[in-house]
């Protein structure tokens, strides 16, 4: 089944360092993030700050690391969120169709209608700004409609293979069937759409927090220092840099992961 | 055992009947086979037996009992005791019948995991023996395989095997032999006549080539376009059909003298 693939070997290997480097961020940093005055302002790349350092002093690759941590969190529980949500979502109306299906896929049609940032803005001002849990919601809320989407056309598209319908004439319950023989079936269309996901989870938290109503400091998130870098531009080129390629690090592994396994399950389903 | 009695079934879509009042019965440990073109409603009238008609998208009367217990009007908890466990079922494809992500040893005891309350290793034991007694080789290896790994043959008596595991009383054989090739089909059959001989389940085989039923069935009932047209005892039906459809069907059969055609 498995052969070698190249987009799926890349990306593993992309997305494993970066989140090895990640781990090891929340454990141990070469400085203390926060710590101010770590180095001199405004230093330039060096062997004993990696990616230099900011306005206050601060070790930017130390604030990347954690930085990173915070991002990837914060999307994977978006992901969760969205994801478990829209999946369910997808599951029942695509099984059940009939009046549930309406009701619920005109809800998401409706959701879908707001641009997501203003959606997510909108949702976090009524929770409380500033807090990881209300990004959270607010982010996952968002992603809900796409996923009930990408999973109703699965779970629709299986429901009258012969499979199933001998599941059923087996006496096999409802629960059963969308949980133990569908799900599995549904993975080579839902996992490229969770890659995917993620990756707009990450650039959805990063303009979150560019924008000032995601992680507050003095936490660092890549969004966050990616609007801090904004106002030294010049200064210090390499705080925006290093930041920058973070986030396109980790976007891109996730997509390379994506595509590797749409191409290995291409006419699966 | 079965009794279908005056069995009308009409989808929302369509202006004729996809079965105008069929009365049929199986008695214990028989197989009647029921012949007849496609959309002649002989899968609409099998779908019916084992509940699996789409209720909302049609309108059904009739009556349906087996063993006593109406099926037709029957709800869904009822239905749902009865699949499986009273009632197997067969279909045309077992490529497609098997769940592709699931191991064989599995999916032949699903029944048991839904019907019963067997532990893992009860189960696996009974799962063992249904595939041994469909003559699957190597029942251990072929436990432990996905669908993908087994030739068509195989996957087939896998089916069966899965559907008489619970040694229903009655199974439904839509098209079993039909997309295999001729020798498998051969065995397939032979496999058939002896669960029947050894358990007395009784079978209602739907198949449009009138060869098989005639080496499986003792009971033959013919329909066309939602009509029962002939019925009766196999050896009857073939040599004195009445029916100017059934000639027609019979005339149809291939043998040494009269090739595909010149029918």
């Amino acid at each position: 089944m498995r052969r070698g693939n190249g987009f799926l070997t890349a990306g593993l290997i992309l997305t494993g360092l970066l989140g090895a480097l990640i781990l090891l961020g929340f454990f141990w940093t070469p400085w203390d993030p926060n710590a101010m005055a770590a180095g001199p302002k405004f230093d330039a790349p060096s062997l004993a700050h990696w990616m230099g350092t900011d306005s206050f002093g601060r070790d930017i690759f130390s604030r990347v690391l954690k930085g990173a941590g915070a991002t990837a969190s914060i999307a994977l529980a978006t992901l969760a969120v969205g994801a478990v949500c829209g999946c369910l979502t997808g599951a029942l109306t695509g099984y059940f169709g009939g009046p549930v299906d309406e009701l619920l896929m005109r809800l998401n049609d409706a959701l879908t209608a707001f641009p997501s940032i203003l959606l997510a803005l909108v949702v976090i001002s009524i929770l409380e700004p500033g807090k990881k849990r209300n990004v959270i919601i607010a982010l996952g809320l968002v992603f809900i409609p796409s996923f009930a989407r990408v999973s109703r056309t699965a779970f629709a598209s299986l429901r009258d293979v012969n499979y199933i319908k001998s599941a059923r004439l087996m006496g096999a319950s409802s629960a059963r069937i969308l949980a133990v023989h569908m799900l599995p079936n549904t993975l080579p269309v839902l996992l490229p759409a969770l890659t995917i996901g993620f990756n707009n989870a990450v650039l959805a938290e990063a303009s979150m927090s560019f924008l000032g109503i995601g992680v507050t400091p003095p936490d660092a998130s890549l969004g966050y220092m990616l609007s801090e870098a904004q106002g030294m531009l010049f200064a210090a080129p390499w705080y925006a840099a290093g930041t920058g390629l973070v986030i396109v690090w980790m976007v891109f592994g996730v997509g390379l992961i994506g595509e590797g396994l749409r191409r290995r399950d291409k006419g699966v389903l | 055992m079965l009794d279908i009695r005056d069995l009308h079934v009409r989808f929302s879509n369509r202006d004729r009947e996809a079965v105008a009042g069929v009365s049929l019965s199986i008695r214990e440990g028989e197989i009647v086979g029921l012949v007849g073109e496609s959309g002649s409603g002989k899968t609409v009238t099998a779908m019916s037996v084992a509940g699996l008609l789409p209720r909302k998208q049609c309108e059904y009367s009739g009556e349906i009992l087996l063993d006593g217990t109406e099926l037709l009007h029957a709800d869904r908890a009822v239905l749902r005791k009865m699949q499986g466990k009273e009632i197997g079922v067969v279909f045309q494809e077992p490529q497609s019948a098997l769940d592709p992500l699931m191991r064989i040893g599995p999916q032949v005891e699903e029944v048991l995991r839904v019907h019963t309350g067997l532990n893992r290793t009860e189960r696996r034991q009974r799962a063992l023996e249904a595939m041994a007694a469909v003559e699957l080789p190597d029942v251990e290896e072929v436990y432990e395989k996905y669908p993908h790994q087994l030739s068509g043959g195989m996957l087939q008596r896998a089916m069966i095997a899965a559907a008489v595991i619970a040694r229903p009383k009655l199974l439904l054989l839509d098209e079993p032999t039909t997309a295999l090739d001729v020798t498998i089909q051969a065995q397939i059959l032979e496999l058939l006549k002896k669960l029947n001989r050894e358990s007395g389940v009784s079978m209602l085989f739907i198949s449009h080539d009138l060869n098989v039923v005639r080496k499986l069935c003792g009971y033959v009932a013919v329909m066309q376009r939602g009509e029962l047209v002939e019925e009766g005892e196999a050896q009857e039906v073939f040599h004195y059909p009445k029916h100017p459809y059934t000639r027609r069907l019979i005339a149809a059969i291939p043998t040494r003298d009269r090739k595909g055609g010149e029918a």
